[in-house]
Parts: C-alpha cells; structure tokens; sequence
C-alpha cells in the first residue's frame, strides 16, 4: 500500500495532468451531446454580462445600420398590411376568416456575442426563458435564415449559427419545390452553404432564389436562406451539389427575430406515433 | 516571490481581456485564428511548481472557453501545453541549466531560443485545438493549413508582444 501511494506521489505530476485532461474530454463529450453544462457556457452570469456591455459600445457604431434595416423592414411590414390590399372575392376566402389561426409567433432580440471564423460558430441573444424561449427555436433575420436555438438561461440563449458543421437545414429550390439538406461543409466560407442531393432533372440557373421547405418542424416555409452561385454533379452521384450564396450577412448580426412553432409538439407527437408502425412493416 | 506572483495574475487577466474583447473581433478570414493568450503558459517562470502549471493551464483554457463556448477545448489543449512544457525546456536547456529567476523571454534567452520554444508549444497547442473543433477525419488537410497559418500569426503577435514588454523591463 506504502508503495502504491509512493508510486502514485512521484508520478503526480503524469496523474494530475491525466485527470485534469479527462476533466476536459468529459466536457467536451458532454457539449457536444447537446446537454452542455450550462453553468460555464457564455449564457452564464459573467460572460454575458461582461459580453452584453462590450455589445453596448460596439452598438453605436452600428446603428446607421440598424436603422436603415428597420426603415426598409417597416416598408415591407406596411405594404402587406390590410390596407394595401384590395380584395378579391372567391370562394375560398368568404369562408376563411375562421380557418386561418396562429402557427408562429416572432419575438426580436439583440445579438450580444458572435462569431463567424470558427470552425463551428456560436451566437448569444439577450432572450431567455424568461421571455419564452426554448430550445430548437428557429432564428432568422429580415434578409434570411440564421440558425437555431440551442441553450437557454435565465435571460440569455445561445444560438448554433447556420455557420456550425453539425447545422442542418430542409431547404428547397423556390421555383419547382426540390429540397435537400443544406450544410456548412469544409469549403465554405462565412458567406455560402452547401445544398445537397436536388436532383438532376432539375433546370438550375446561377441566382435562382433557395427558401427553407416545409419539412421542417423548426423554420417557418419559405424564409429567404440565399441565390445559387453554382452547382456540379459529381461523376457517379445522380444529384447536383449546389453552393448557396447566403442572403444574411453573418458578420453584421446586430438584431435578429426569434421564431416559435406552436404546433410543433402537437405534430411531433403525432409522427412519433407513428413511427413504431412504419419499423413493423 | 509575491510580486512574481502578482505579476503572473494581472498578466493572466490582461490576456484573457486582449484575446476575447480583441483578437477574438478580428476577422482575418477562416483560416487565421490567433490565440495570443497561450502567452502566459509561455512566459511563467521556470521555478513554477508542476502541479501550479497544470491547474494555471487548466483554469486560463476553461476562461477562455467559457467567452468562445467551446466547453473544454481550449482547457484540455492548454493543459497538454503546460504538461508538455517541461520536457521542451529540458531539450532546449543550456549547459550549466537555467540561471535562478530568470524567466523563459527573448531578453533573458534571445530570439532563436525563444522562437524554438514558443513555437514547438504554440503548434502543439493549435495541433490539439484545431483536430478537437473538428473532431473528424475527413476535413484532415483543410485543418492543417488553418494549424499552420494560426499558429504563425500566434507567433508573431506572441514575439511581438515580448518586445512591447522589453521597454518596460529596461525602465525598472
């Protein structure tokens, strides 16, 4: 026994160095699993606050910014309201007022950290559960998609950018309706994804408009994500691999809008019930 | 002995603000990410004691990542720094071994040491920090050449940084 502890006290330095590095694989495991210990991520107190107050200062700088987005926002806003439609009777819309209820419900926040050099980027908000916010949100901006809610704090929430490997996103070609997982992939850079498997039948062209699918219970149909800049069919594969420019500038974030699915436990349940029935066939 | 101390501490704040209020808001692209903080593990006196090493490396590395969210990346890279660090010095020791109180910069051990030691340590580091951000095989060659080219911006903002602190030596 004498020994053993012996043993163990000349070689400390080897067993410090060894727990305190499964300390951190343990961590990292953890993380990435999803469940993060949130207490140290920069949702916590400290950070964020010491982030949120450095955002305040850089806020100056980008207001005409801001400003301009909003002014442009509230043209859009207003040009849909009631009043600038005229109505078109048809058969459908006399009996629609009570079949339309609420799907989604916005709520706007200020991004207080961000990056766009990583390999996988992060975004902290300055709304939290306090606010309603929970996590696998969809995140969006007026000019397109930005990610997805992952942990939640008090009053914070971090936000895995569209810029992150493990990122993926239903997308579809706007004009036939052709969809496909769209990724981050290696070669990519913080302007453009990748969209993969549209098939070949498809007629491309450069600058055709992509907008997230209605497969996903997350995003709403048709936000705006980016225009193809190109796209290659790799000798084998039956479908085009398609660089995405993004229409969302990730470098100047400064408010962002928060999207809730209210019926998306309602239709996961249901899919979830059916599920063991399509294992058994 | 307290005043190295005391030194050590403002010196580990500094970098910690300089790396995440700075570097971290400069986009040089993505292949370019310089980590200056490591600057500290570089830069402790040789007298550390072992244990002192690794708990330091431990603590700068989980600062760090609770500013970029990386849970425990930039700590089990930084603890592999400061666990490997005394075997780099001992390869590159002198003869008669280190003079007592001096410290592991360019003004005590000139350029070519300390750009052999501070560099081995700062692609270690990268080395370790990259492949756990990935966490892949298959990107193995894109990674690379971002190890490479961050870990020379690191080491030249990690020289540099020795210079601005050289004028202050000579004033005490």
């Amino acid at each position: 026994m004498r020994n053993l502890f012996l043993f163990f006290w000349k070689n400390y330095f080897l067993f410090l160095f060894l727990l305190l590095e499964s300390l951190c694989v343990y961590l990292l495991v953890q993380n990435n699993n999803f469940q993060r210990a949130s207490f140290i991520n920069s949702s916590s107190a400290v950070s964020a606050n010491i982030l949120s107050a450095t955002h305040d200062v850089n806020q100056y700088f980008l207001l005409k910014d801001a400003n301009e987005k909003l002014l442009k926002e509230n043209a859009e806003l207003r040009s849909k309201t009631k009043e600038s439609f005229s109505l078109i009777l048809n058969s459908h819309q006399t009996v629609s007022d009570t079949t339309f209820h609420q799907k989604y419900t916005y709520t706007s926040a200020k991004v207080v950290n961000n990056s766009t050099n990583m390999r996988n980027n992060y975004l902290t908000l300055d709304k939290g559960s306090n606010q309603g916010i929970k996590n696998n949100m969809a995140v969006i901006t007026s000019s397109g998609v930005v990610g997805q809610v992952k942990d939640v704090s008090a009053n914070f929430c971090t936000v895995m950018s569209l810029l992150n490997s493990k990122t993926t996103i239903s997308s579809k070609i706007k004009k036939d309706g052709s969809y496909g997982p769209l990724m981050w992939d290696a070669d990519d850079n913080f302007g453009t994804a990748t969209l993969h498997d549209i098939p070949t039948h498809v007629r491309l062209i450069t600058g055709d408009t992509v907008v997230t699918s209605a497969y996903s219970t997350t995003f709403p149909e048709n936000i705006m994500v980016g225009t193809v800049e190109s796209f290659v069919k790799k000798s084998g594969e039956f479908f085009y691999t398609v660089k995405v420019k993004l229409s969302t500038d990730f470098k100047k974030l400064s408010y962002v809008y928060i999207v809730e699915n209210i019926m998306k436990d309602e239709q996961e349940e249901l899919e979830k019930i059916s599920e063991p029935d399509k294992k058994s066939k | 002995m307290v005043t190295t101390i005391i030194r050590n501490f403002i010196r580990f704040i500094i970098l910690i603000l300089v790396q995440v209020l700075i570097i971290k808001n400069i986009e040089l692209g993505r292949f370019v990410n310089p980590f200056l903080y490591i600057l500290f593990i570089i830069a402790l006196p040789f007298e550390t004691p072992k244990w002192l090493l690794l708990l330091s490396g431990f603590l700068l590395g989980i600062t760090i990542d609770m500013f970029y969210n990386t849970m425990g990346m930039h700590a089990a890279a930084t603890v592999f720094m400061a666990y490997i660090r005394p075997s780099i010095l001992n390869l590159f020791s002198p003869r008669e071994g280190y003079e007592f109180g001096t410290q592991p910069t360019i003004q005590y051990l000139g350029v070519p040491w300390f750009l052999s030691y501070s560099a081995i340590l700062i692609v270690l580091h990268h080395f370790i920090l990259f492949y756990l951000e990935v966490f892949r095989f298959s990107e193995f060659f894109p990674t690379l050449i971002r190890i490479i080219v961050s870990s020379v911006s690191t080491l030249v903002l990690v020289v540099l940084s020795q210079y601005l602190f050289q004028s202050k030596k000579e004033v005490e």
